[in-house]
């Protein structure tokens, strides 16, 4: 077992915030298919299209045939460590900072046998599984763990660096108001969040939940509105030191597309929240975040959007809505660019229709708040950059990659149905 | 010019010897325009009024070296302001309608300060009406043609959700009834009538008949209208002058803008 991760101890104001290094992020453009796969939890490997050979590590012709078709598959992540060493020292001043570091090889049930970093509970033949996983530099590594999970797994020292657990760690919640804040906060307490902020806009103006949010243990709520610039400087001025991760989940949804309205009134509003307001948010918060990513055990280490799937291909029946979720999804990789410096990951969670007073009238299925709160916290945990919730966002994300084309015309034809 | 300056005494050179004096004074019943200060709400299907933001463009930094300045944005009934006759559906034909076309003289007139504060203190919705309204005359004397009619209820002196006042059944503030506000327009043949809520009608108003009565009856017969008013305290029940001058934006429906009245001291 692992010995349980404690509360970390206030901060000792006379230290230095540790600087946030990274280990080597240098990689073959083949190489980089491993860190696609990390961004969304899969453990995938080169597969020969012409021999079956599966690859490793990855190249650009096939060990066994030299074809040059390798696609990247799932593949089966169940081997056995093989062998196992400790690093002691390094030139590299990340893994110096974090000596001794275990590193090993996993013979791979599906053939190769590949070098990782292995978790504190394996041993030398034990049976093994393998993650892939984002390091700090925000590239794919393999992270061997024991083939059945063993006690407090998660708090493994090497683990911890590549994941995002919310376990003492302290949570910006931005907007009270959306629905799915109560089972966000819930979600994260579960998760021992050490502390949950949740902004409040318009604290003059009641909403349905507020009583509940302001009745929880462990919260505080704040005022912040991501359409006020002043709003999101002066709510960063005194928490942004201590925000270890940010869930975004400030959001305006108006139904209609272009014709459906003479004005641009909700599209700005749109805008104004899916876009400029993550843009406030990472412009204050950011900096902040990215100057703490290797400060101790409750670093500054996840940026979390909540975005529509229609980031992806827009679906007319909320068209405009679609359309800032485009530009919030092409600002998110904007933000997750230059948070990689400190080594703060960026995890957009992605939803289709959300069961909620703005997709009413739309038939299920539609995701639920405590399916968002799961997906969230499984996302954090897995240090992921891409989760799609629910059958709808799977299903577009599926055939975007297939053909954004092709999803296109779908969805022209799919209009009215809202997905 | 030497003319001038030799010219006998005249009421403008009297009233600047007084503002010089002290002996008019000069009270801002103008709220600060602040991002987080409420707006009127709708029901969410419907447009909303923008609420007030503000964003740096420089501040004597590397945006503009020798220079400080903002861009804002905001509705036109934003914060404490003026609802020009084309604000509603029956005052949407009249002519010089609009806050650029209402001739500037309208925006400067005597106000008379129908004080009920009691009532408001006593109850959220308390209403103005024409028993409110006779029983003030018989005090001060009958309202003169073309004053602003001010209702005092110190609901500015209320902050964050009191302020609105909202519950499932929507925000509770005092306002006029129908019948009072007919007797301002019709009979007294008032300028324009103002509020320290967010509207010239009740919290409720749309549940009076016709649905809102001060915007209908107010701006139909081409009458102002003036909303979160504050300090009204300050000023006496008669004989102040208003000045209410609204931006002048084209076919503008109203504006935010700052109100100020002159008040003689009392002897």
């Amino acid at each position: 077992m692992t010995d349980p991760l404690t509360q970390p101890p206030k901060k000792n104001p006379q230290i230095r915030t540790r600087v946030p290094t990274r280990p080597s992020h240098f990689r073959s453009r083949a190489a980089l298919g491993i860190a696609a796969a990390a961004a969304e939890g899969r453990f995938m490997l080169q597969v020969c299209a012409d021999c079956g050979v599966v690859q490793y590590p990855p190249r650009d012709a096939c060990c066994g045939c030299l074809s040059v078709e390798l696609p990247w598959q799932d593949v089966s992540s169940t081997g056995r460590l093989i062998a196992e060493t400790t690093v002691r020292t390094s030139t590299n001043t990340y893994f110096r900072e974090r000596t001794p570091w275990r590193v090993g090889t996993v013979r791979l049930a599906i053939g190769p046998s590949v070098i990782c970093h292995i978790h504190g509970d394996l041993a030398v033949d034990d049976e093994a599984r393998i993650v892939s996983l984002l390091d700090k530099s925000g590239q794919g590594v393999l992270f061997a763990v024991p083939a059945n999970a063993t006690a407090n797994m998660e708090d493994d020292p090497q683990m911890r660096e590549m994941t995002c657990d919310p376990k003492f760690r302290r949570v910006l919640i931005t907007d009270a108001r959306n629905e799915n804040t109560p089972a966000l906060a819930k979600a994260l307490a579960d998760a021992q969040a050490s502390m949950i902020f949740i902004g409040e806009a318009e604290s003059w103006r009641p909403y349905p939940g507020q009583q509940a949010i302001h009745a929880m243990a462990n919260i505080e709520v704040l005022p912040l509105d991501v359409t006020d610039t002043r709003s999101v400087a002066e709510l960063c001025g005194e928490i942004g030191g201590k925000t270890d991760i940010l869930i975004n989940n400030a959001r305006f949804v108006r139904p209609g597309g272009i014709t459906g309205r003479d004005d641009v009134v909700f599209a700005r509003e749109e805008m104004e929240v899916n876009y400029f307001g993550l843009l406030r948010l990472a412009q204050a918060f950011g900096p902040a975040m990215r100057g703490r990513g290797a400060d101790g055990d409750n670093s500054a280490v996840a940026w979390v959007n909540m975005m529509s799937v229609h980031a992806w291909s827009n679906s007319p029946d909320y068209g405009l809505f679609s359309a800032s979720s485009a530009a919030a999804l092409s600002l998110s990789q904007n933000l997750r660019a230059e948070l990689w410096g400190g080594g703060v990951r960026v995890l957009n969670v992605f939803t289709g229709p959300t069961e909620d007073e703005w997709h009413q009238p739309l038939p299920p299925p539609k995701v639920t708040p405590e399916a968002i709160a799961r997906s969230m916290i499984t996302g954090l945990r897995g240090g992921l950059e891409d989760v799609f919730v629910g059958d709808v966002a799977k299903d577009l994300i599926e055939r975007w990659r297939v053909s954004p084309k092709i999803l296109e015309r779908e969805m022209i034809e799919t209009m009215g149905t809202g997905s | 010019m030497s003319d001038q300056t030799a010219a006998p005494s005249s009421t403008l050179s009297d009233l600047a010897l007084s503002l010089a004096s002290g002996a008019i004074q000069v009270v801002d019943l103008t709220h600060t325009l602040d991002p987080d200060f409420p707006v009127i709400v709708l029901p969410p299907e419907f447009g909303q009024c923008a609420r007030f933001r503000i964003e740096e463009i420089s501040a004597y930094d590397h945006r503009g070296p020798a220079w400080k300045w903002h861009n804002f944005t905001c509705g036109e009934h934003t914060g404490t302001h003026f609802d020009a006759p084309a604000h509603w559906i029956s005052g949407r034909d009249l002519p010089n309608n609009s806050v650029d076309s209402i001739p500037v003289e309208q925006f400067v007139g005597p106000v008379c300060v129908i004080d009920c504060t009691e009532g408001a203190a006593a109850d959220d919705d308390f209403e103005l009406t024409p028993q409110v309204i006779i029983a003030w005359e018989r005090q001060h004397g009958e309202i003169p043609a073309g004053s602003w009619v001010l209702m005092r209820t110190d609901w500015s002196a209320r902050r964050g959700a009191a302020y609105l006042n909202m519950r499932e059944d929507g925000p509770h503030s005092p306002g006029p009834t129908p019948d009072a506000i007919r007797l301002l327009v019709d009979e007294r043949q008032i300028r324009g009538f103002g509020t320290e809520t967010v509207g010239t009608d009740a919290g409720q108003g749309v549940h009076y008949t016709p649905p809102f009565p001060a915007h209908f009856y107010l701006h139909g017969a081409g009458r102002l209208g003036l909303q979160c008013l504050n300090n009204l305290s300050q000023l006496p029940p008669t004989g102040a002058i208003l000045i209410a001058t609204p931006l002048k934006i084209k076919q503008g429906t109203g504006s935010p803008l700052r109100v100020i009245a002159l008040v003689q001291e009392e002897r």
